[in-house]
């Protein structure tokens, strides 16, 4: 017997079963029936055609008159199968797609991969959750010789697919910078030359640069309209901005970037970010700059790196566990 | 009996059917498939109508390795397709509301061949085989 006929006669079965003492178990059983059906690819014509066969075999001649009415029924089910076949076509298609962006996160993971810097008077945490598979943010560490710690922070305004296409992009420009010590305005300077020369108008990238240098422990730094970070002063036990003023990269390309400086303390800390973090959006509105900072302190007393997946924690948690943007946050800490 | 059907209305289409499912029963075709052959042809049948100034729908009886088959040949001289890739695309004319399109008549059969060109028209070939 093939399979349709052991399909069909289970049917016949149940409608037989029903017919007579119309109970819940022949439902119950017409249910998992339904299940296999969809299982087995059976289309919603071929079970009126089943139900069809089925009534006629069982002889119901009171039934006569209503037979033409499944042409009708059938008829009209044609298209729903219709749907129903294309439905699991591009549900095939779909998965396609998801496991290639999955391949494509893999690959920008690795692309755009960076090792946190390992010096004596800092401790440094960073971390970065993408929204969607693929990230828009990006930062790097670049450790020199003369024993200056570089850090480079970017948000591509979107997200998705075209930001992580444009952030590789950066990651390529960095990585051709002139090898040595690199003053941060000099870098956004010559980044903002590539990105307005190669990347779509409607895109933007900001991007912060500092370089903190471990003999004098003062902190330089340039911003390409990148979300302010703070600065934790130990002493007084407060924050403040990090302000720093430039133009967004590949606006214009002639664009000249200020360079700023911070005299580090043991104990201070300097906090950078993406919007994700700032934007985070609950129910009731952003999250307010004020609750970040004392999720900071309430953390304040643990390791770099302990602060950042603690504050990341409480605000995945504010916002109901869905990212509405990339996420980074970064915290550099003079230890002594 | 004549074989082809001309689609200038759309009563022409409900023509084509009829000549479709005489053909597909004398074959030995069963209800489902019966259906599917006359969805197919109402769908070709109803771009014709639609899309190109005028064309026809032949019905033929094909046979090849013993095995018998229905030949659905829709042919005009409309505008033609320039995109066939697209509109051979999942979810690109049921998206509008415009029905299965031509990929859910590709469903419907065993075979389909499609030529189009701008500004002459299109044929499609479908068959579908009794099994």
């Amino acid at each position: 017997m093939g399979f349709r006929d052991v399909m069909y006669e289970k049917y016949k079965e149940i409608l037989e079963s029903y017919m007579k003492d119309q109970d819940e178990k022949a439902l119950y059983l017409s249910q998992k029936f339904s299940r296999k059906s969809i299982e087995y690819k059976i289309s919603p014509e071929e079970i009126i055609s089943l139900h069809r066969t089925a009534l006629a075999e069982m002889g119901a001649e009171s039934l006569g008159s209503v037979m033409p009415s499944f042409d009708i029924l059938l008829e009209v089910m044609m298209s729903y199968g219709l749907a129903y076949r294309e439905h699991q076509s591009l549900r095939t298609i779909q998965q396609e797609l998801k496991s290639e962006i999955e391949v494509a996160a893999n690959m920008q993971q690795t692309l755009l991969g960076t090792q946190i810097p390992d010096v004596d008077c800092l401790e440094i945490g960073a971390l970065s959750v993408p929204a969607r598979q693929m990230s828009g943010d990006y930062y790097h560490f670049v450790q020199d010789e003369q024993g200056a710690v570089s850090v480079a922070i970017a948000d591509v305004i979107g997200k998705g697919i075209p930001a992580a296409l444009c952030m590789s992009m950066i990651k390529y420009s960095m990585d051709s910078l002139p090898e040595g010590r690199q003053e941060p305005s000099l870098v956004l300077e010559s980044l903002n030359r590539v990105v307005e020369q190669n990347v779509d108008p409607t895109m933007f990238i900001t991007m912060f640069y500092g370089m903190y240098d471990t003999n004098s422990h003062v902190f330089h730094y340039a911003s390409a309209g990148h979300e302010p970070g703070f600065f934790y002063n130990h002493e007084i036990e407060d924050f403040e901005e990090i302000y720093a003023r430039g133009l967004l990269l590949g606006i214009d390309k002639k664009t000249k970037y200020r360079q700023y400086e911070k005299k580090v303390e043991v104990g201070d800390i300097i906090l950078l970010m993406s919007d994700g973090v700032t934007e985070c959006r609950t129910k009731d509105g952003f999250v307010e700059v004020d609750t970040l900072k004392e999720y900071i302190k309430k953390y304040i007393h643990l390791g770099a790196q302990e602060i950042v997946n603690k504050v990341y924690k409480e605000l995945e948690y504010l916002q109901d566990f869905q990212l509405r943007d990339d996420f980074t946050l970064i915290i550099i800490k003079r230890i002594k | 009996m004549d074989s082809c059907v001309k689609i200038i209305n759309e009563w022409d289409i409900v023509a084509a059917r009829q000549l479709g499912r005489n053909v597909a029963r004398d074959l030995g075709f069963g209800t489902v498939d019966q259906a599917r052959i006359t969805t197919a042809i109402s769908e070709l049948a109803r771009n014709i109508y639609l899309y190109a100034e005028q064309g026809e729908v032949c019905i033929e009886k094909t046979e090849s390795g013993g095995k018998i088959g229905l030949v659905i040949i829709s042919e005009d001289q409309g505008p033609g397709i320039s995109d066939l890739r697209k509109v051979m695309e999942d979810g690109f004319s049921t998206s509008g509301g415009l029905g299965a399109g031509l990929p859910g008549v590709k469903r419907l059969v065993d075979e389909f061949h499609i030529e189009s060109n701008p500004g002459e028209g299109t044929l499609i070939k479908a068959i579908k085989w009794l099994r």
